[in-house]
């Protein structure tokens, strides 16, 4: 395969969307850190079920990047997805569409507290679900190349 | 820039972000909390709070407890040799921080206890037998009363008085000046004031070791 032939091109725009999802991801994994550990504000248990589905990310990805493996899109939407659900989840249950009777946690930290409201409308969840959609993207664009190319 | 200068950059950036604003963060919080414990001692020390010791000495010692912490009674024993060592020297606050599930009520038991004069040995009571009542981090208010029989507490005046508006007001008193000071764990010292550098017991003796030869 030569340099600059469009496999080439193709690889490296499918690296950079893998490598944007990570960066995210990474970023999304030490500002939980921060705020759990730095800040000591205590995760309720909404935030810690997607704090389960960011930090793999965070790893999983620089591992499909060195040597680029396209395969890693597939193990890693799924965690996207399912910690987006309970970003959106999350969202709804601060914004009130969600009723207190089926909040899933009502002791301890409860979710429908918020603890950080920057700019008057950035919270925790919105920061989780912001991200969760752009890793999304980013993937779903990375595999579409890939299916695109079969 | 190949992929893995980028990377490498990136996680660097990222690290380096993390770590400023790590030591960020704590420098400003430090400050803060110095600058509340300077402008006033009031959410440190309040009247309706247990003291031991003389009033004159030149160190005093404010601890947030919570009667079911674990760790808060690891250093009890330790503290009250500090003050023995150094008599007359060292004065010791406790406030509440009744951080665990059923705290609270725990600790409202106690300042009743204090309203007869009986806080310390209702503490100390306590303080030996958690095991019993306090288990899996909640702490069960109905297990506490075998362990008070005994010290000369009148039990029924004291299980009214646990109930009555003023000692919910300080508790929550107690509550809001942790807030303030930045208290999240318990055991938290101050000692003149000043809170622990990292938690732990030498530093806590390190803190004392120096407000007893001036240097705080």
């Amino acid at each position: 395969m030569m340099a600059g032939s469009p496999r080439v091109q193709e690889d490296s725009t499918t690296w950079r969307l893998i490598f944007g999802a990570w960066v995210i991801a990474a970023s999304a994994t030490l500002g939980a850190l921060f705020f759990g550990e730095v800040m000591k504000l205590p995760p309720c248990s909404l935030c810690w079920y997607q704090r389960i589905f960011m930090f793999p990310l965070a790893l999983i990805l620089p591992i499909g990047l060195f040597p680029l493996d396209r395969k890693v899109v597939r193990y890693a939407l799924p965690l996207a997805v399912i910690g987006g659900l309970f970003a959106a989840f999350h969202l709804l249950l601060i914004a009130g569409v969600i009723p207190e009777s089926i909040k899933p946690c009502s002791r301890g930290v409860p979710c429908s507290e918020k603890v950080i409201e920057w700019f008057g409308f950035v919270t925790i969840p919105l920061l989780s679900a912001a991200a969760s959609a752009s890793i999304i993207t980013l993937l779903a664009l990375a595999g579409l190349r890939r299916s695109n190319e079969q | 820039m190949n992929n893995k200068t980028l990377f490498a950059v990136s996680a660097a950036i990222l690290a380096l972000a993390f770590t400023a604003g790590t030591i960020a963060f704590k420098k400003a919080e430090k400050n803060r909390v110095a600058r509340i414990a300077e402008y006033s001692r009031a959410p440190l020390v309040r009247d309706h709070a247990p003291t031991l010791g003389e009033a004159s000495a030149p160190v005093s010692i404010v601890e947030f407890i919570d009667p079911a912490c674990e760790t808060c009674w690891a250093f009890y024993p330790r503290v009250k040799e500090k003050m023995a060592a150094n008599p007359g020297k060292i004065r010791l606050v406790l406030r509440f921080a009744p951080f665990h599930e059923g705290s609270d009520k725990v600790a409202a038991a106690l300042a009743a206890a204090h309203r007869q004069g009986k806080f310390w040995p209702a503490l100390e009571a306590l303080m030996a037998t958690q095991d019993d009542w306090a288990a899996h981090h909640t702490a069960r208010v109905e297990k506490i009363w075998p362990h008070l029989d005994g010290l000369g507490l009148d039990l029924k005046k004291l299980k009214a008085d646990m109930r009555s508006p003023e000692i919910a007001g300080e508790i929550a008193q107690d509550l809001e000046d942790a807030r303030v000071l930045n208290v999240t764990k318990t055991p938290e010292f101050f000692v003149n004031g000043k809170g622990l550098p990292t938690f732990g017991f030498g530093p806590l003796i390190m803190l004392i070791d120096d407000a007893l030869a001036g240097r705080d």
